[in-house]
């Protein structure tokens, strides 16, 4: 198989075998997986709107799997982007409700900036700079960081400085100047969707086109190398990991803006978490980042349409979602399966050869 | 007496604190048995929501408590095969692993529960562990209600932590399983089977971890919430960071962390935010971590995957 292929073939086998093992596991329970699929995927792609919504819940998952990536490409796992872009949502929010007299055209990108700016810095400020000075394992640092931010997140809004009033722990609707337009009504498609295309766009382009990416992907691909050809490694640590919360911040405040339009408790279910199984199935790769973010919302989407034409509780994604990632982990064990095949027909053959001497 | 004085004198306190730090201490010490060995965990809190699940199924269905803990230390240690094995063989990314086992587990444990007990949830007769009573210790003032009558997975995690102690820094055993972690070429060198003790640090984890969940579903409950774990296990490996990878390391880690916890509870009605004192345990490690109170350092060869020569 050709590189190219591999990276085609192998999400592709995960995704199925992950379809097939949960399937197993509704059967098991007693439930006609055929029926759940089918019911999955109308959910998701049923109807127009359904579509949209989809769509719509691609839109943070590009974003934020877009910095998740970019943090690989540098050889670095940013596991804490769900904090990121909590943070992101929470200063979106709170620009978004604070200037209500700013025109739409200065409000919208103040807020956004804003969100980038402070998603950046969790994500590489403290990360990054711990590890670029003392090594201290980014894998470590940034899960911290996200368990930080999600409870500084509960704060504000449980009786803190972002609590709307009333007994709710929710904040102010962000003022219409900062409220992204929905493109399909009676949908949550915004117009969110056009900054997570040229998200794409832009990422592409200078991870592929620019020298600041080629030294990024160095960095990534071999540390020493880039070190001896005289590139700065622990800033380019740094810009990995803030760029990495850029990204996943924008993805927070763009859901305020375009969806929730206010900050409540349960403001994010695991977006950041799935966001990384996106970019592992994606390889990486901007454009299939796409592709992959709308396949895990029409998961997420179609599960409540499962949940109610087959009684199948929408956790089932879950599960499927387990099970790929697993399966894209083990990307050796398709070769691995081969040799044993290899082995055993091998060592077969030899038995023939012995038996017929 | 002030406020605080009569939340900090009252033994109460100090008892809940060691409730508390219990998953956590055997989380930490179940990660510290994978870690020493090489093999990266971040799967604690899938493996106790597994365990614990687990362990109300069976203890539910067999009216025997001590059945449902067998049940969830078992299944603790089945959930982690599924990081052992592609960790070992096919030299797989330990940290996308771990990731995998965590939402696996969420999605299975609320998916059953809701196919196999509805939305009734777990049975009311489900049976708990019990309380124990130490006689001597009980007697003694303060120290009496602070150990004398804790759940018996309180005193078997002590035990453990002590036992673990022994067992990983002086027996043959233990040297042989840091020593893999350390420097496995080394290790394999002089004839040490490396696949062998990864998969055995890796086991024993993990069934340490189903017993944490154990705790949580039969020990402080009779029963079985979605997501009940609520983030311990990430705590957990905190304080095994936090504890520098052992195990009295990881059992004060944890009663930091319990004591925050418990702390907070007790704050709650003076308006101190359990958020913020939640915040504490993850500041702390990233302290840790970037050396301001003594460098915290993981074994050299921790997630690093070893492919040994035929």
């Amino acid at each position: 198989m050709s590189k190219r292929m591999q990276n085609l073939m192998l999400p592709l086998l995960a995704v199925i075998t992950g379809l097939i093992l949960g399937g197993i596991i509704m059967w098991i329970s007693g439930y006609k997986p055929i029926n759940a699929y089918i019911a999955l995927f109308q959910g998701a792609f049923g109807n127009p709107v359904f579509i949209a919504n989809t769509i719509a819940g691609a839109i943070p998952l590009i974003l934020t799997s877009l910095g998740i990536a970019i943090a690989f490409r540098t050889g670095l796992f940013n596991i804490g982007a769900e904090g990121q872009y909590w943070i992101g949502a929470m200063v979106g929010t709170w620009i978004g409700y604070n200037f209500p007299h700013l025109p739409w055209y200065i409000h919208i990108p103040f807020a956004l900036i804003g969100a980038m700016l402070a998603g950046g810095i969790w994500g590489g400020l403290i990360p990054g700079l711990a590890k670029a000075f003392v090594g201290a394992h980014e894998v470590i640092t940034t899960m911290m960081m996200s368990y930080i931010a999600i409870l500084i997140g509960h704060f504000m809004l449980e009786r803190g400085p972002m609590m709307a009033p009333g007994y709710n722990p929710q904040s102010p609707l962000v003022s219409p100047t900062a409220t992204l337009p929905t493109l399909i009504s009676n949908s949550n498609l915004s117009a969110g969707i056009f900054i997570a295309i040229a998200a794409i766009i832009v990422v592409y382009l200078v991870l592929f086109h620019t020298t600041f990416g080629y030294r990024l992907r160095t960095v990534g691909y071999n540390p020493m190398a880039a070190k001896y050809a005289g590139m700065n490694v622990p800033l380019f640590t740094i810009y990995s990991l803030g760029l990495s919360g850029v990204l996943a911040g924008l993805g927070g405040a763009v859901q305020i803006m375009g969806v929730d339009h206010q900050l409540t408790d349960t403001f994010s279910s695991g977006y950041g978490y799935t966001a990384i199984v996106v970019s592992l199935l994606a390889r990486n790769n901007p454009i299939a980042i796409f592709f992959a973010s709308v396949f895990f919302s029409a998961l997420s989407t179609g599960s409540q349409v499962m949940q109610i034409n087959s009684g199948v509780s929408p956790n089932m994604t879950d599960v499927i979602t387990g099970v790929i990632i697993f399966f894209v982990a083990t990307d050796k064990l398709y070769s691995y399966f081969r040799g044993r095949f290899r082995r055993t027909a091998k060592a077969q053959s030899e038995q023939k050869g012995v038996s017929l001497s | 007496m002030s406020v605080l004085g009569l939340v900090f004198s009252n033994p109460e306190l100090y008892g809940s604190t060691l409730a508390m730090a219990t998953p956590l201490a055997l989380g930490a010490l179940g990660g510290t048995f994978s870690e020493r060995t090489g093999v990266v965990n971040i799967a604690m809190e899938g493996i106790m929501l597994v365990g614990a699940f687990f362990g109300v199924m069976a203890a539910a269905s067999s009216h025997s408590a001590w059945v449902g803990l067998l049940a969830g230390v078992v299944a603790g240690g089945l959930i982690s095969l599924a990081l052992a094995w592609p960790a070992v063989r096919l030299q797989s990314d330990q940290v996308i692993l771990g990731m995998a086992i965590n939402l696996f587990a969420a999605g299975l444990t609320a998916f059953l529960l809701n196919t196999v007990y509805g939305f009734g949830g777990t049975p009311i007769s489900t049976p708990q562990l019990p309380q124990l009573t130490i006689p001597i210790l009980n007697n003694i003032p303060f120290l009496g209600a602070v150990l004398g009558q804790q759940n018996v997975v309180v005193y078997l995690m002590i035990l453990l932590v002590i036992i673990g102690h022994f067992f990983l820094f002086h027996t043959n055993l233990g040297l042989r399983m840091r020593a893999v972690g350390e420097h496995p070429e080394a290790a394999d060198t002089v004839g040490i089977n490396v696949v062998r003790i990864r998969y055995f640090g890796v086991l024993i984890g993990g069934m340490m971890s189903g017993l944490a969940g154990v705790y949580l579903s039969i020990g402080m409950l009779n029963s079985f919430e979605v997501n009940m774990t609520d983030g311990r296990g990430y705590i957990a490996l905190a304080a095994m960071i936090f504890g520098k990878w052992t195990p009295f390391g990881s059992l004060g880690a944890a009663l930091l962390f319990g004591f925050a916890t418990a702390v907070s509870f007790s704050l709650q009605n003076y308006g101190v935010s359990a958020n913020l004192i939640g915040i504490l345990p993850y500041a702390l490690t990233i302290v840790a971590l970037t050396g301001v109170i003594g460098r915290s350092k993981a074994p050299a060869a921790d997630g690093l995957p070893y492919e040994p020569s035929k």
